[in-house]
């Protein structure tokens, strides 16, 4: 398959990780972000870990839009969602994550209309074919999902279509990685950038990184030769002692992004003074809100939102995990009362969170049996 | 009594697709108050006594959205698929009974179309229908029509079946490419603008499992048929069952590049999806070139694979490696697989 073998290479494969080895400065520990969920999912699935050097150390980032929405979040949205006649359309994604009241679809069990799109055009379709029922699009994701909301918005305001809404969640990613740097107990080397938002963001918004923190970053694809060049490129740059914003992704990222799809997130939405991220607490001018102009299709503008707040469980460390600072394993939940079934903390509700990753595709693996496989290969 | 130990407040969707949800059903519910009286692991057939006779016995129920889709329909699926549990328990068919819950308002062609299809998977597999029961619900109340059958077989000679039989080295072997199923039908609600050239795999696995049996009879240990929750739910329900680790080899898993490329663009697992035409099965090492060469020649099952072996370790769960030297651990599903998107 085009796009996909030629990534998967066993021989190029071995090739870069012989090259990784080879710039990596021995009794030099690397500590590399890698901020998107995709990408810590694509770690875990295709089992990077085994095969990289141990002292490049992969810290998950923040980059998973359902692991950093707060619980109070959700619960106003299916809050909404129960008056008569509502429809609750979202993202495969959101259907299995717990609100205080129980999920998407435990809600849709006891009689909710929860319907499961996969585009939020298909959310306004819905709204087209049940003119009499209103539709309330629950829109999660960074600026990789957000443009397509806002075509969707243009759409509906265009065609005055009255039966739909969006409640809006988007959040973008430059805040977030912010917040992580900010931290005291932070101590990073490198950041593998965020594939997908930068299809829209393009590469500038993340030189900051690199000018005012002397940090790399290297914007990367989601196969594993992707984002093992993606940490030769950074390894390359720390031993020339350089930082740089770097494109490895270059046969889907343009370095200045997606100009139309910019403009239609602007044309739509403006930034929140401040948002909740679940585990990073309150971070300004992180999330987008519905201009209004289109006050008409906010779900938030129309209706009267509870606007719950749902304190985090203290037991659970997802902060900590969220930042690096504790592996997966480390939190005192993990693997027993927070499982990817009942997810206590929020990088264990979606399978690109970090701990859903680990306890999926990680956690029963056995040092011993990792050996094993690496000398048959 | 038996101790009850399922605690869900509600049935959801989950609790029938085939992963862990079930599994707590049939495990915490059904089991205690109704399997009783058993002391084995639940398989795709029962088997029972009578006068000394053993015989396989099994029931399945079908409510498959769309009733058509590119390669089979809801029709022949109730046939096979009864068939397909018997033979996977190492038992050819002898008869079937079937129930329709019809919808007030569907179309009579519509029902003909599909005993049609029935009748026909009925010639083809070799069994008798010898009964059956009619009921009708409510418009809205079914998708059109549900079917139940059961089944009853004559379990194959030299056969012992048997999870608690499988070792550290056996081979897992593969009928056929995997997931063709699921995405068609995934691709045929239409949800998703989407198109393959793609068909069901339904059909009637046990002219292969008989083609296995006759070469390679005493070394074959277990078979599954990987219905919902795919390869993945089969093999962990195994792995559980036998207290080993099955280990996959991920380029030697036979999969269309349709399924393949449909899986990555929706995030999903082709391990995950289901399938209504392969089985499953793990073989002692001796016997594993023996299996694989008469599925090879059997036809229908010229993409037949040895994908993997049984090893100690990990214990209980399935582990994928690649060539290039990752690997991965594969559970089974909390519920249906659904698509990320965000």
């Amino acid at each position: 398959m085009r796009f996909v073998d030629e990534f998967r290479d066993p021989g190029l494969i071995t090739k870069a990780v012989e090259e990784i080895h080879r710039l990596a400065q021995p009794g030099r520990h690397y500590r590399i972000m890698e901020v998107c969920g995709g990408h810590t999912h694509a770690i875990y699935r295709f089992g990077l870990k085994d095969i990289l050097p141990e002292d490049i150390e992969l810290i998950h980032g923040p980059g998973c839009p359902v692991c950093v929405l707060p619980m109070g979040r959700i619960d106003d949205g299916l809050a909404l969602a129960q008056k008569n006649g509502t429809i609750f359309a979202a993202f495969g994604d959101m259907m299995r994550v717990p609100g205080t009241h129980g999920s998407p679809f435990e809600h849709k069990a006891r009689g909710t209309d929860v319907r499961i799109v996969y585009s939020p055009a298909d959310a306004l379709q819905i709204a087209r074919k049940n003119p009499k029922r209103h539709v309330i699009f629950f829109a999660i994701g960074f600026e990789t999902t957000a443009p397509s909301t806002a075509l969707t918005l243009m759409h509906a305001k265009r065609e005055a279509i009255r039966n739909f809404s969006v409640f809006c969640n988007h959040v973008t990613i430059v805040p977030a990685i912010r917040a992580i740097l900010d931290s005291p107990d932070m101590r990073l080397d490198a950041f593998i950038g965020p594939g997908h938002v930068s299809t829209v963001i393009g590469c500038r918004p993340y030189e900051w990184i690199a000018r005012a923190e002397g940090k790399p970053v290297v914007t990367s694809g989601f196969e594993p030769l992707d984002l093992l060049q993606s940490i030769v490129m950074l390894l390359r740059q720390l031993r020339a002692g350089e930082a740089r914003v770097e494109n490895q992704y270059k046969r889907v990222v343009p370095w200045e992004g997606n100009r139309a799809a910019l403009k239609a997130m602007a044309e739509v939405f403006e930034l929140r003074p401040h948002f909740e991220w679940r585990g990073l607490g309150f971070i300004s001018q992180s999330a987008l809100r519905i201009r209004k102009e289109y006050a008409d299709w906010d779900s938030e503008q129309r209706f009267d939102v509870p606007e719950t707040r749902v304190a985090d469980p203290k037991a659970a460390q997802c902060g900590e995990v969220l930042k690096g600072v504790l592996k997966p394993a480390q939190c005192k939940l993990f693997g027993k009362e927070c499982t990817p079934e009942h997810p206590i903390g929020a990088l264990m509700v979606s399978s690109e969170g970090s701990c859903a990753a680990y306890y999926n595709y990680e956690y029963r693996k056995t040092a011993s049996l990792v050996t094993e496989i690496s000398s048959v290969a | 009594m038996p101790k009850v130990r399922f605690r869900d407040s509600q049935i959801e969707m989950a609790h029938g697709a085939g992963g862990k949800a079930s599994r707590r059903l049939v495990e915490g519910l059904f089991a205690p108050l109704l399997y009783g009286s058993l002391q084995e692991s639940l398989g795709d057939a029962a088997r029972v006594e009578m006068n000394g006779t053993p015989i396989a016995m099994t029931t399945d129920s079908f409510v498959v959205k769309p009733l058509r889709f590119p390669g089979g329909s809801i029709g022949e699926l109730a046939v096979n698929g009864t068939m397909n549990d018997l033979a996977v328990a190492g038992a050819r068919g002898h008869s079937m009974v079937v129930t329709f819950v019809l919808e007030e308002g569907l179309p009579s062609s519509i029902l003909e179309a599909e005993v049609r299809a029935m009748s026909n998977a009925l010639r083809r597999a070799g069994v008798a229908m010898v009964g059956g029961d009619t009921k009708v619900v409510e418009r809205g109340k079914a998708d059109g029509m549900y079917i139940t059958t059961a089944g009853i077989g004559i379990p194959l000679p030299d056969l012992h079946l048997n999870p608690r039989s499988v070792h550290p080295g056996d081979k897992v072997l593969l009928s056929g490419p995997i997931g063709d199923h699921g995405i068609t039908i995934l691709l045929a609600r239409g949800d998703l603008e989407l198109e393959a050239d793609l068909r069901s795999d339904s059909r009637c696995v046990l002219p292969l499992v008989e083609a296995l049996v006759q070469e390679a009879a005493p070394g074959v240990r277990w078979m599954r048929d990987p219905t919902r929750g795919g390869v993945a739910t089969s093999l962990n329900e195994l792995a559980r069952d036998c207290g080993l680790g099955i280990s996959l080899l991920e380029e030697e898993i036979p999969m269309r590049d349709a399924v393949r490329g449909a899986c990555e663009l929706l995030g999903l697992d082709p391990l995950h999806i289901a399938n209504e035409g392969q089985f499953v099965a793990v073989v002692a090492p001796d016997f594993a070139d023996l299996a694989l060469h008469a599925l090879n020649n059997a036809p229908g099952g010229e993409d037949a694979r040895v994908i993997g072996e049984v090893r100690k370790e990990p214990a209980n769960a399935v582990l994928v490696s690649t060539r290039y030297g990752g690997s991965r651990i594969v559970d089974m599903l909390a519920g249906d697989p659904l698509p990320r998107i965000c």
